[in-house]
C-alpha cells in the first residue's frame, strides 16, 4: 500500500504548489473575467461576457500587433540564434561551456536593467546613432527608439537565449557520423546541411519557437521602454487596465483572450508541423 | 613489412588496381605533439577483392580507411583509385562509400530514402532510383521493409540497410570501417556470410577494418595486419596463420606459441636447435634466411599442430620433454598447458577424437611433438638481403 503511494506522495508538493499558485488564482481570474463593478463598491460576479467582446473590439488592433511583432521576434530569433548555435556545436571545439557561459552573461542582469540599456545604446545621440550622426552616416533627425525596429530588436534580443540552447541541443546530439555519411554519399556541404543536419536540428528550431514566441507576444517591458505610443502591444493594456485603471474584469479579460489565443496557435503550429513529417518532407 | 604472398593476379594486366596507397604517412597534431599514426603504408588492393585491415585499435586502420574514403588527407604520399590519384578530392566526390561503425543511418529518413540518398545527390532519375533501390534491399533481404524508420529496426536490419546505402551506388570500392562490431556473436557469425555472399553477388572490391582476426580469417581474400601505424604483414588468410612473419603477428592472429632455443647445427636447409637428452626443434629455413650454430633464435608452433604423448615418440620431427601445468577440457578438445625448456606454458590443443578420457593430467611428465614445417623461425634473424 505505501509502495503504491509513494510517486503520488512525491508529487504532493509541486501539485500543492501549482494547485495554490497557479490553479486557484487562474480560477479567481477566470471569474474575475466576468465580473462588473469598481475598485470602490466592489465587483460582483454578473457573467458579463461583453467584458470580453468589449476588450477585443476596443484592443483587438493590439493583439493582432502582439502577435505580428512575436512572429517578428522570433523570426529574428532563429536567424541570429541558428548561426550562433551551429558554430558553437560544431566550430568550438573544447570551449563551448564558455561560449555557452559567454551568451548567458548578460542574462544574469535583470530583464529591465539589460532593456534600458538597449534604450541608452540605441539613443537619438547614443553611442551607434550619435557616432554615426557625427561621421555624417546619418541624418541628424534619424531615429530608432519609439519605432518598431526597436521594439522588435529588443524582444529578439531579450529571448535569444531560449532560441540558441534548443537549437544548440539539437545540433549538439548529432552523430557527426552521419553528416560524414552525407559527405560519402556525395552530398557537399550545402546539400549535407540541407538533408541532413537541417533537418535533425529542426525540434530544437520548434522548440525555440514555442519558447521565445509565447513570451514574446505577452511581453510588455520592451514596448514600454523602446516604444512609442504607436508600439503598444496588449501586454502594456493589460498591464494599464490592472494597475493605473484599476479595471481588473477587463484586464482579466484580455489576459484570457491572449492565452486562447497563443494556446490554440501552439496547437495548431503542433498540428501541422507534428515534428516527425516535418522531419520527413525535409528528409526527401 | 613481409610480404609472403603478391597480390593474386588479375586476369587482365592492363587492369588497374582498384586502390593504391603509396608511401601514405599521417601525422596528428594532439596537445600540441605530433603523433605519426600511419608510418608510410604502401598497399595494393586489387580489383574485386575482400580485403582486410586487421590490428589492434590504434594501429592506423582506421586513419588509413578514412584517408581512401577522403575524411582525411595524407600528410605525405598519395592515394590512387583505379589509377587516379586522389589526394586532396574531398569524400563527396570519391567513387567510394563506407559502411561506418555505428551505420550513421540517416534518423530522420525511412529505409527507401536512405538507400536513395546517394542516388539522389548523383542525380540519377527517379524511376531508375526506385528499381536500384528496391533491387538492391532484395539483395540484403529487406524487401517490404521500405517505409521504416531506422530506428524501428535491429542491429542486424540496421547493418543491411547501411550495406545497401553503400552499395546501391554501385562503389569501385566499399570500404567497411568494423561493421559488425556492435552486434552480438551469433548475428555476427551470420552476417560474416552474409558479407561473403553479398559480395560475391555484386562483386564489388570490399576493404575491411577489423580488430577481430577471425573475422578477417573467415572473411578476406588477403589480410594486411597492421601495428603502430606500419604494415606487419601481408597475405592469405591461410598465409598470416600458417607462416607469421613477426612475433606480433604470431601472438595477435590466434594463439601461438613462442618458444626459442640455440641452433645447434644447420643441414640441408633445417636448423636443429638442442635442448635435454633426446630434445630437439627442428626448423626449416626458408629461403634467404641464414642462422648460424650458437645463434639463439625464436620461432612460433600453433597449438593444434602438436601432439601430446606419455611415452618418448618416435620420428626425426621435434620433441620436447615437459610437465603438464594446466588441462582445460572443453568438449570438442582439451587444452593443456606444458611447462618445457623451449618455452614456458606451450599451449597444446588436442581434439577428443575417440579418447573418453584426457591423455595426461596436471603434473604428469610427457613428451610434445610436431612436423617440422609447423615451426616458423620469427623476426629478422639472418635475413640475407
Amino acid at each position: 500500500m505505501r509502495r503504491r503511494l509513494t510517486p503520488y506522495l512525491m508529487i504532493l508538493p509541486a501539485g500543492l504548489w501549482l494547485v495554490v499558485f497557479f490553479a486557484v488564482p487562474l480560477i479567481m481570474m477566470a471569474s474575475l473575467s466576468l465580473q462588473q463593478g469598481n475598485l470602490v463598491d466592489g465587483f460582483q460576479q454578473t457573467f458579463h461576457w461583453q467584458n470580453y467582446t468589449e476588450g477585443l473590439s476596443t484592443y483587438g488592433d493590439k493583439v493582432v500587433r502582439s502577435l505580428w511583432y512575436g512572429l517578428l521576434g522570433t523570426v529574428a530569433c532563429i536567424v541570429i540564434a541558428y548561426p550562433v548555435a551551429y558554430w558553437i556545436a560544431f566550430h568550438a571545439g573544447d570551449r563551448k561551456s564558455t561560449y555557452l557561459f559567454l551568451l548567458l552573461l548578460p542574462f544574469f542582469v535583470s530583464f529591465i536593467l539589460r532593456t534600458v540599456s538597449w534604450k541608452f545604446v540605441l539613443a537619438d545621440n547614443g553611442i551607434v546613432l550619435g557616432t554615426l550622426k557625427g561621421w555624417g552616416l546619418l541624418p541628424e533627425g534619424f531615429h530608432v527608439l519609439q519605432t518598431s525596429f526597436a521594439v522588435i530588436a529588443g524582444l529578439a534580443y531579450n529571448f535569444l537565449p531560449f532560441m540558441v540552447l534548443p537549437i544548440y541541443v539539437a545540433l549538439e546530439r548529432i552523430d557527426y557520423r552521419v553528416i560524414e555519411a552525407a559527405k560519402d554519399l556525395y552530398a557537399g556541404r550545402v546539400q549535407a546541411f540541407v538533408r541532413v543536419v537541417l533537418p535533425l536540428s529542426l525540434p530544437g528550431v520548434f522548440a525555440g519557437v514555442i519558447m521565445t514566441f509565447v513570451p514574446i507576444s505577452a511581453d510588455y517591458v520592451n514596448a514600454a521602454i523602446l516604444g512609442g505610443p504607436q508600439n503598444t502591444m496588449i501586454g502594456n493594456v493589460i498591464q494599464t487596465e490592472y494597475f493605473n485603471n484599476s479595471n481588473y474584469p477587463t484586464a482579466s479579460a484580455l489576459s484570457f483572450t491572449l492565452m486562447a489565443i497563443l494556446l490554440v496557435g501552439i496547437f495548431l503550429y503542433a498540428r501541422v508541423l507534428g515534428t516527425k513529417d516535418v522531419l520527413e518532407a525535409a528528409g526527401r | 613489412m613481409t610480404e609472403t604472398q603478391d597480390a593474386p593476379a588479375r586476369g587482365d594486366s592492363a587492369t588497374l588496381p582498384a586502390i593504391e596507397l603509396a608511401g601514405v604517412v599521417k601525422d596528428y597534431q594532439s596537445h600540441g605533439e605530433t603523433v605519426r599514426a600511419v608510418k608510410g603504408l604502401d598497399l595494393t588492393i586489387g580489383e574485386g577483392e575482400f580485403f582486410s585491415l586487421l590490428g589492434p585499435s590504434g594501429c592506423g586502420k582506421t586513419t588509413t580507411m578514412r584517408m581512401i574514403a577522403g575524411f582525411e588527407e595524407p600528410t605525405e604520399g598519395e592515394v590512387f583509385l583505379h589509377g587516379q590519384k586522389v589526394t586532396g578530392v574531398p569524400a563527396h566526390r570519391r567513387d567510394v562509400n563506407m559502411v561506418f561503425q555505428s551505420y550513421a543511418l540517416f534518423p530522420h529518413m525511412s529505409v527507401f530514402e536512405n538507400v536513395a540518398f546517394g542516388l539522389r545527390r548523383k542525380g540519377v532519375e527517379r524511376s531508375e532510383i526506385t528499381r536500384r533501390v528496391g533491387e538492391m534491399l532484395e539483395i540484403v533481404d529487406l524487401a517490404g521493409r521500405e517505409k521504416r524508420r531506422p530506428g524501428q529496426m535491429s542491429g542486424g536490419q540496421q547493418q543491411r540497410v547501411a550495406l545497401a546505402r553503400a552499395l546501391v551506388n554501385r562503389p569501385r570500392a566499399l570500404l567497411l570501417d568494423e561493421p559488425l562490431g556492435a552486434l552480438d556473436l551469433k548475428l555476427r557469425q551470420q552476417m560474416q556470410v552474409e558479407l561473403k555472399r553479398i559480395q560475391r553477388e555484386v562483386g564489388v572490391t570490399f576493404v575491411y577494418v577489423t580488430h577481430d582476426q577471425g573475422e578477417a580469417l573467415t572473411m578476406s581474400d588477403r589480410i594486411a595486419v597492421m601495428n603502430d601505424g606500419s604494415l606487419e604483414q601481408l597475405g592469405t588468410p591461410r598465409d598470416i596463420y600458417e607462416h607469421p612473419a613477426s612475433k606480433f603477428v604470431a601472438g595477435f592472429i590466434g594463439t601461438s606459441n613462442l618458444l626459442s632455443g640455440e641452433v645447434a647445427e644447420v643441414a640441408d636447409g633445417r636448423a636443429v636447435l638442442a635442448y635435454g637428452p633426446g630434445e630437439r626443434i627442428v626448423v626449416p629455413l626458408r629461403e634467404g634466411t641464414a642462422v648460424s650454430g650458437g645463434q639463439h633464435v625464436e620461432l612460433t608452433v600453433r597449438p593444434e599442430k602438436i601432439e601430446l604423448h606419455t611415452e618418448p615418440p618416435a620420428g626425426d620431427g621435434s620433441m620436447i620433454r615437459g610437465t603438464v601445468s594446466e588441462v582445460v577440457y572443453l568438449g570438442t578438445s582439451t587444452n593443456y598447458q606444458v611447462v618445457t625448456s623451449a618455452g614456458a606454458d606451450v599451449v597444446v590443443f588436442t581434439q577428443n577424437v575417440n579418447s573418453a578420457e584426457d591423455i595426461a593430467a596436471r603434473g604428469d611428465s610427457v613428451w610434445l611433438s610436431w612436423d617440422p614445417r609447423h615451426s616458423y623461425l620469427i623476426g629478422q634473424i639472418g635475413a640475407t638481403p
